[in-house]
């Protein structure tokens, strides 16, 4: 098991680029995620505070 | 088929098929990255020459070709924007930026990771990496444009015109290796004979590859609602669809 982590001495650079890449690809997905939520909540809130909800 | 296709540019038509696709491409592309990555590091043999450092290629090239076909899609988005002022372009064309951008950056840092113990240096001024840094920056003056005009219609346009005239730097990054003495290698896959590349290792590279493609649409088709119901906030679909939702 440690023989797979260490990647014949590569290990830094192996798993340094796997982690880059998958904190870069779930942020890129949670971020406009969160935004969009938070907008639908924004919109729907004046919605109400205007009171012409049926 | 036109019916199709003129039904998908109308805005809920689009944000309702969206939201139905993005679950499944997402799916997809957890199982395409599990298979793939299973493959590539318990079942591909360890390289002759890099040993296992050259398990970095099932994310660097995907990156890699995803930064270039991302950029592709953005400027034939960007003409249609220019052409027909089609507003689906636009938020599509939008939308991709910010994707593509984390895709040049993710390959020029796994690169360098790569590029250390290979070459002995994290970043050289070759050909390939000089032009991918371009791209990058292509893809951040794409947002900026678009962020600084604030009637997001003319920005979309004044954004386009720069994501169309800076596709000339994709032939360059793609024959960067052929055209100029390059530390980076030539290609592998992409190449008239044969590949240059095992089965057990290429098996894997293509399947995230495929996975990066369902990546990109998921996380593409969740911007684009967001763009879309941030222009269209004032619109008669979008309130119904927060009455619904609220009710």
């Amino acid at each position: 098991m440690s023989e797979f982590f260490a990647m014949g001495g590569y290990g830094f650079y192996v798993w340094s680029s796997y982690a880059i890449t998958a904190v870069v690809l779930v942020l890129n997905i949670v971020k406009p995620w969160l935004a969009s939520r938070q907008t639908r909540r924004r919109l729907a809130s004046r919605l109400q505070a205007r009171g012409d909800t049926p | 088929m036109w019916l199709f296709f003129h039904k998908l540019a109308s805005p809920p038509y689009f944000y309702a098929l969206a939201g139905r696709l993005i679950p499944w491409f997402g799916s997809i592309c957890l199982l395409l990255t599990v298979v793939g990555l299973y493959l590539g590091f318990f079942v591909a043999p360890p390289d002759y020459q890099q040993g296992e450092a050259y398990r970095i290629i099932y994310v660097h090239a995907p990156s890699a070709w995803m930064s270039m076909f991302i950029y592709v899609v953005m400027a034939v988005c960007g003409a249609i924007v220019l052409i027909w002022r089609m507003k689906l372009a636009e938020v599509m064309a939008v939308a991709s930026a910010p994707i593509g951008a984390g895709f040049t950056f993710l390959s020029l840092a796994s690169g360098s990771l790569w590029g250390k113990p290979m070459w002995g240096a994290w970043w050289v001024w070759d050909a390939r990496l000089t032009s991918q840094l371009i791209l990058l920056f292509l893809y951040l003056g794409f947002m900026a444009l678009y962020s600084a005009i604030e009637d997001r219609r003319i920005a979309a346009r004044a954004a386009s015109l720069l994501a169309v005239v800076g596709v000339i730097n994709i032939p360059i990054i793609h024959f960067s290796v052929k055209w100029w003495n390059t530390l980076h290698q030539g290609p592998t896959v992409t190449r008239l004979d044969a590949p240059a590349i095992d089965l057990s290792m290429l098996i894997p590279l293509l399947l995230m590859f495929l996975a990066f493609k369902f990546y990109y649409a998921t996380a593409v088709l969740i911007r684009a609602r967001h763009e879309l119901l941030l222009r269209e906030r004032a619109t008669a679909w979008v309130r119904k669809l927060l009455e619904r939702a609220g009710a």
